[in-house]
This record gives structure tokens, C-alpha cells and sequence, in this order.
């Protein structure tokens, strides 16, 4: 929705990526904020915005599975963990700098992703469900016994990031290399979405018997999602190995996954900004609680409840249960209300 | 008759079970005609079309086009050849908008895949991008759907989704478009409109016409050959006045032998 009296004269400007004027200003804005956030914000607050800058990317990966495609993935988790020991692999054993390693760790993925993904072709809904749950146990079981490449149980020291000379080592100097990715990745979602291969994910999503007889090859455009998919995951879990600077095999299970699907599902379906904002809101929602239990301890309440004890668990019950809300009350997710919040401003005072 | 038909079907017979669908059609359609099959309910038009689309494959007998033979043809590689097509009930990309939708229909036109796609200035997807948004213009233009062209397609009401459906399917530049009941549920006036873009394609942008229509009045304005299905047979072929003169025609598909046969036939088929 677009304020009257904003006409496109050319089709390029009718096919920007931010439609009006007061979006790009913000973007700009935005991003200008972002990059001065090192110099005002303390280790703790730039650790969680990396932290959602690279959850953000894997979410988007598997937002362009599932909202974009239609189909469904339970094993997004070892995907992302693939990546995160292919990238300290590939620095190890072929000496390549961690600056290459991120995105070729990103291909290697994809590669994995396509082979796990080519069920895909044939497979639907639950069959499909079940088929990624496959993948997430069977690599799984590849990084507990591939020991040369995993660590094993011990897990795996990785190297931090570094640009002729430029050490990325810290929270303030990691942030911009996630910031750059995160651009980087979500413009690539939104460019791929505005050109023939996105429409063609979408157009399978929405009714594949008329996709293919508008010439789209369904097989090669399903396991196409999961090739995508799978390098967002990649090039996620690279950021993630050089940022915590060791991996292990246990961060990667199931319910990571889940958390994956929690973010594109809260973030919204189909939305590729939607996946950043469901991505801070799941690293962010565990703050919000250990804040509330914070102020809640030595009160009555605690005493009563004994939440010291239990707050991990309560941590898990508020994910759950905002999934559920979510799924009830605003299963378009977070971005459809930020779209009617910025289309009330648009029309301010006059919205009714 | 001059040129080689641009499709053919030779002794198709499809079968689901025990239901006989087709049942040894044979015909074939020249280039730059407008064609209509028509016939009673469950009569096999659509299974006709879902054969020469691809969607079914025909349990005997040969579907060919432009000489080659597609039988066995992958439905996403018609497209290629120049096959394009409208559904008898509504298949749109309901989640896209009106311009994404025909979009869709260029897919075998563009070039770009998804890695130039994701880099969008750099390396010309943007250019081939906006050239064929200046086709697909010219095809909204001609369809007058300009106001609907940012809507999302799923929110339309049934006669623009309609033409949409046909603004997506001539988006593919096909050299025969096979359209599936496509006056179906709509309103004199809308119907007038739908017959003139159908002749408008025909005569201006050079497409042969396989239509499946109910309405015989707009069958026999427009059609230059009509083919008559019944029970997945064909009983008649030929000009349309020659085949509403047919005997078994009269009897089988219209249930009467009466003067006023065409009125008749329009009014027992509108829904
Ligand atoms: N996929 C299918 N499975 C089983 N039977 C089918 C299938 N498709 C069509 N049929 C049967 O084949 C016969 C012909 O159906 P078809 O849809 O081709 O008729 P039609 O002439 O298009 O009818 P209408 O005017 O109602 O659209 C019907 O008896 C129908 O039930
Ligand atoms: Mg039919």
C-alpha cells in the first residue's frame, strides 16, 4: 500500500526493492544507527544483535524453504552445523583465510543441502517432514563419528576472522562482519524474489499444476529450495564458528531446528524481512524472560514458585507458548503487523 | 487446407479405472484457427485439453504438435514449444500479485536464473527484468486489468481472475492457447468482452484457439471448426453450422431435435 499522489513513472522505480521515499530514508537511517551501535553499546547488547543477525540468516534460508516454497524442513539445525564445521574444516586443512572459508563453507552446504534435499522432488507434507528429520539424525551421526572434521566430542577450536590485518575477534569488530552478511543476504532474498527463479519458488508454492504448465520444472525447483536453504544455513553457522570461536556437536540438535521454524513462523511465512524480526524476537524473547524472573527473585512469588529453579524450563514454555499464540492470533507473523502498523501511520489522523 | 496442423491428436483413448474418458479421438486443428470442442458434461473436453497440456498422459493414441510428437513430453517443456493454457476452474498463483502472475508466464522466455537473480544489477537480470515488464504491460493493456496490476491475485473477483488467467497465459507467447471454459460463470457483458479479446488474438497477435466452451452462441460467432464430444467420443466435426445440423449432434448432445437448437443449447448450458 502506497500513499496517494506516490506514482511510479518508470518501471525500475516500480520495482524497487524499498517502494517510497520515507522507506529508503529509513533504511539508510537504519543502517547508519547500526554502524555507529559499536561505539554506544556495551559487549552483552552487540553479542545479541550478532546473534540475530545470524539466526536472521538462517531463518531467512529457511523462510525461503518453507514461506517461500511451500515445503517443510525439521532438520534446518544440521544444516547450519554443517556449515559452521565445514568453515572451521576448510581453514584447518586447506589454509584457506576465514574471509573465503564463510561463503565457500555457505556452497559446501548447499551441496549437502541438494543431496538431502532431492526427496524433495517426490516427498510432501508429513513424507517430507520426515524425510528432513532423517537428515537432521543422520548428520548428526555424521558429526559425532567424523571426528576429522567435527573434533568429535571434544568439539573444534576455530580460528577468528580476519581482513588484510583487520582482526575480527571481539563483539565490536564481529558485529560488521555480520551486519555486512546480513545485507548481503537479504538483499540476494529480495533481489531472488523479484526475478524468475523466486516467482518460480512462489508459483510452486501457490499451485504447481499451473506452475508446470507455465514451464517450471517442479522437481528441479524443489530441490533448488533446499539447496538455497541449505547455503543460508552454511554461511549462518560459518558466522556463528568464528564468532564463539569453538564448536561442538550438541548446539546443533533438533530443537534448534525447531527454534528455526518458531522464527519463521513468528517473523512471518513468506516475509524476508519478517525472518530478521523473528530472529530477534526468539533471542530476544529469553532476555525478556530471565528479565522478569530477575525482577520477580527473593519476592513472594519466587519463594512460592520456586522459579530460580525452573527458569530454563519456563524459558521453553514462553517459546512454546508464543509459537502457539502466534499461530492463532497472527499466523501472517510479525511482519504483516508491521506492514497495517506503518499503513496506520501512512494515513495519520485520518485511519479509520 | 494449406500448412501441416499444428496439432493433431491421433486415436487418444484415456482410461481412470473403468471410466472411459476419450475414446479413440482423432482430429486435428490448423494453424491460425479458432477450434472449439464442445459436448455435454463429463463429455472429455477438459480431458482433451489435460492431454495436450500434459497433464494426463493418454492411455493410447498420439498427441503431436508442430509435426513433433509430445505424448510423452514433460508438461513443464509444452511451455517451451509454445503451449499455453487457462484452467476451467480458477488456477492462479492466488498469493501473488496480478503482475507477478503473468510474470510467471514468461518463465521460459527469461534467462537469469537464481544466482545472476540474487545480484540483480550486476550482471543483467535487472535488464531482462524490465524488458519483459514492458511486454507484459502491452498484454495488461490489452486485457484492461492496468488497475488491478499491483492486487494480489487470490483477492480479485472471478471475471478479472478470469482474465488474468489469460493475460498469464499469452504472457508465454504461445503459438496455441488452449482455454478451458473461459466464459464460464460470467455476465453477458463480460462475456462480450472475454470474445473480443479471444477474436483480438486470434486475428491481431496470431494465436490458434482451442476452446472448450458451454455457450453456443459465442461458439458458433467465433469458431471456425467446432469438434463435438459425447461420452468421450467424437460424434461431429466440422463448420459450426454444419455440425449444429448434425443429426447425432441434435440428439445426443442437445437431448432434442428442435428448429431453435442453438438458443436451446445456450440456455440448458448456462450455469
Ligand atoms: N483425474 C480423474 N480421475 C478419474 N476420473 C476422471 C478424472 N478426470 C476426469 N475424469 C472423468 O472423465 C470424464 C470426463 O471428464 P472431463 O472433465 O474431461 O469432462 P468435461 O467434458 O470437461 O466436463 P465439464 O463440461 O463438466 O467440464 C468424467 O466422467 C470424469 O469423471
Ligand atoms: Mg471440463
Amino acid at each position: 500500500m502506497t500513499p496517494a499522489g506516490d506514482f511510479r513513472t518508470s518501471y525500475r522505480a516500480d520495482t524497487t526493492i524499498f517502494p517510497t521515499r520515507n522507506s529508503r530514508i529509513a533504511l539508510w537511517l537504519g543502517l547508519a544507527l547500526l554502524c555507529a551501535a559499536p561505539l554506544a553499546l556495551g559487549r552483552y547488547e552487540l553479542g545479541l544483535l550478532v546473534n540475530i543477525g545470524i539466526m536472521g540468516i538462517a531463518a531467512l534460508g529457511l523462510n525461503i524453504l518453507v514461506g517461500f516454497t511451500g515445503q517443510i524442513s525439521i532438520g534446518h539445525a544440521a544444516f547450519f552445523g554443517f556449515g559452521a564445521f565445514a568453515s572451521a574444516w576448510l581453514h584447518d586443512a586447506a589454509h584457506i583465510p576465514v574471509a573465503l572459508c564463510i561463503p565457500l563453507a555457505g556452497v559446501m552446504t548447499a551441496a549437502v543441502g541438494l543431496v538431502f534435499g532431492a526427496p524433495a522432488a517426490r516427498l510432501k507434507g508429513l513424507y517430507l517432514a520426515i524425510a528432513t528429520l532423517a537428515a537432521q539424525f543422520i548428520l548428526e551421526d555424521f558429526f559425532a563419528r567424523a571426528q576429522w572434521f567435527t573434533g568429535g566430542v571434544a568439539g573444534r577450536i576455530t580460528e577468528p576472522f580476519e581482513i588484510l590485518g583487520w582482526r575480527a575477534d571481539r563483539e565490536e569488530s564481529f558485529f560488521y562482519v555480520v551486519l555486512a552478511w546480513v545485507v548481503i543476504m537479504f538483499v540476494g532474498a529480495a533481489n531472488l524474489m523479484r526475478t524468475r527463479d523466486g516467482r518460480a519458488l512462489v508459483a510452486v508454492r501457490d499451485h504447481y499444476l499451473s506452475a508446470e504448465i507455465m514451464g517450471i520444472n517442479l522437481a528441479y525447483y524443489r530441490t533448488l529450495s533446499f539447496g538455497i536453504a541449505s547455503f543460508y544455513a552454511g554461511v549462518a553457522g560459518a558466522l556463528y564458528a568464528h564468532y564463539l570461536l569453538f564448536v561442538s556437536v550438541e548446539a546443533f540438535n533438533i530443537l534448534l531446528s525447531i527454534q528455526f521454524l518458531g522464527m519463521v513462523i513468528i517473523g512471518g511465512l513468506g516475509s524476508v524481512s519478517g525472518s530478521l524480526m523473528g530472529a530477534a524476537f526468539m533471542v530476544l524473547l529469553p532476555e525478556v524472560v530471565q528479565a522478569g524472573a530477575d525482577a520477580l527473585a527473593g519476592g513472594a512469588i519466587d519463594r512460592a514458585l520456586r522459579l530460580g529453579a525452573s527458569i530454563s524450563f519456563l524459558r521453553e514454555m514462553a517459546i512454546g507458548a508464543v509459537i502457539i499464540l502466534f499461530l492463532i492470533f497472527e499466523p501472517d507473523g510479525l511482519a504483516r503487523r508491521w506492514r497495517l502498523i506503518k499503513a496506520y501511520w501512512k494515513l495519520y489522523p485520518y485511519s479509520h | 487446407m494449406a500448412a501441416e496442423p499444428i496439432l493433431a491428436a491421433a486415436h487418444v483413448s484415456l482410461r481412470f479405472g473403468g471410466v472411459r474418458a476419450l475414446t479413440d479421438v482423432s482430429f486435428h486443428v490448423n494453424p491460425g484457427e479458432v477450434f472449439s470442442i464442445i459436448g455435454p458434461n463429463g463429455a472429455g473436453k477438459t480431458s482433451m485439453v489435460n492431454c495436450i497440456s500434459g497433464r494426463y498422459r493418454p492411455t493410447e493414441g498420439r498427441v503431436l504438435f508442430d509435426g513433433r510428437d509430445i505424448t510423452h513430453l514433460r508438461p513443464s517443456r509444452r511451455a517451451g514449444l509454445g503451449i499455453g493454457r487457462t484452467f476451467q476452474n480458477l488456477a492462479l498463483f492466488g498469493h501473488m500479485t496480478v503482475l507477478d502472475n503473468i510474470m510467471v508466464g514468461r518463465h521460459h522466455l527469461l534467462r537469469h536464473g537464481f544466482a545472476t537473480g540474487m545480484l540483480y544489477w550486476l550482471g543483467g537480470a535487472q535488464r531482462e527484468e524490465l524488458a519483459h515488464r514492458r511486454e507484459v504491460e502491452e498484454i495488461i493493456d490489452f486485457l484492461e486489468i492496468q488497475h488491478v496490476r499491483k492486487a494480489v491475485a487470490g483477492t480479485l473477483p472471478y471475471g478479472l481472475r478470469k482474465r488474468v488467467e489469460l493475460a498469464r497465459a499469452i504472457a508465454l507467447k504461445p503459438k496455441l492457447i488452449l482455454l478451458d471454459e473461459p466464459m464460464a460463470g460470467m455476465n453477458l457483458e463480460e462475456k462480450e468482452d472475454m470474445a473480443r479479446y479471444i477474436l483480438d488474438l486470434n486475428e491481431e497477435w496470431g494465436m490458434t484457439v482451442l476452446m472448450i466452451e458451454h455457450d453456443m452462441g459465442v461458439v458458433m460467432d467465433i469458431s471456425h471448426r467446432v469438434m463435438v464430444l459425447d461420452f468421450g467420443r467424437k460424434i461431429a466435426e466440422g463448420t459450426p453450422e454444419h455440425v449444429m445440423a448434425d443429426e447425432h449432434v441434435r440428439r445426443a448432445y442437445l437431448g432434442q431435435a428442435d428448429e431453435a437448437v442453438a438458443e436451446d443449447a445456450a440456455e440448458a448450458a448456462a450455469p
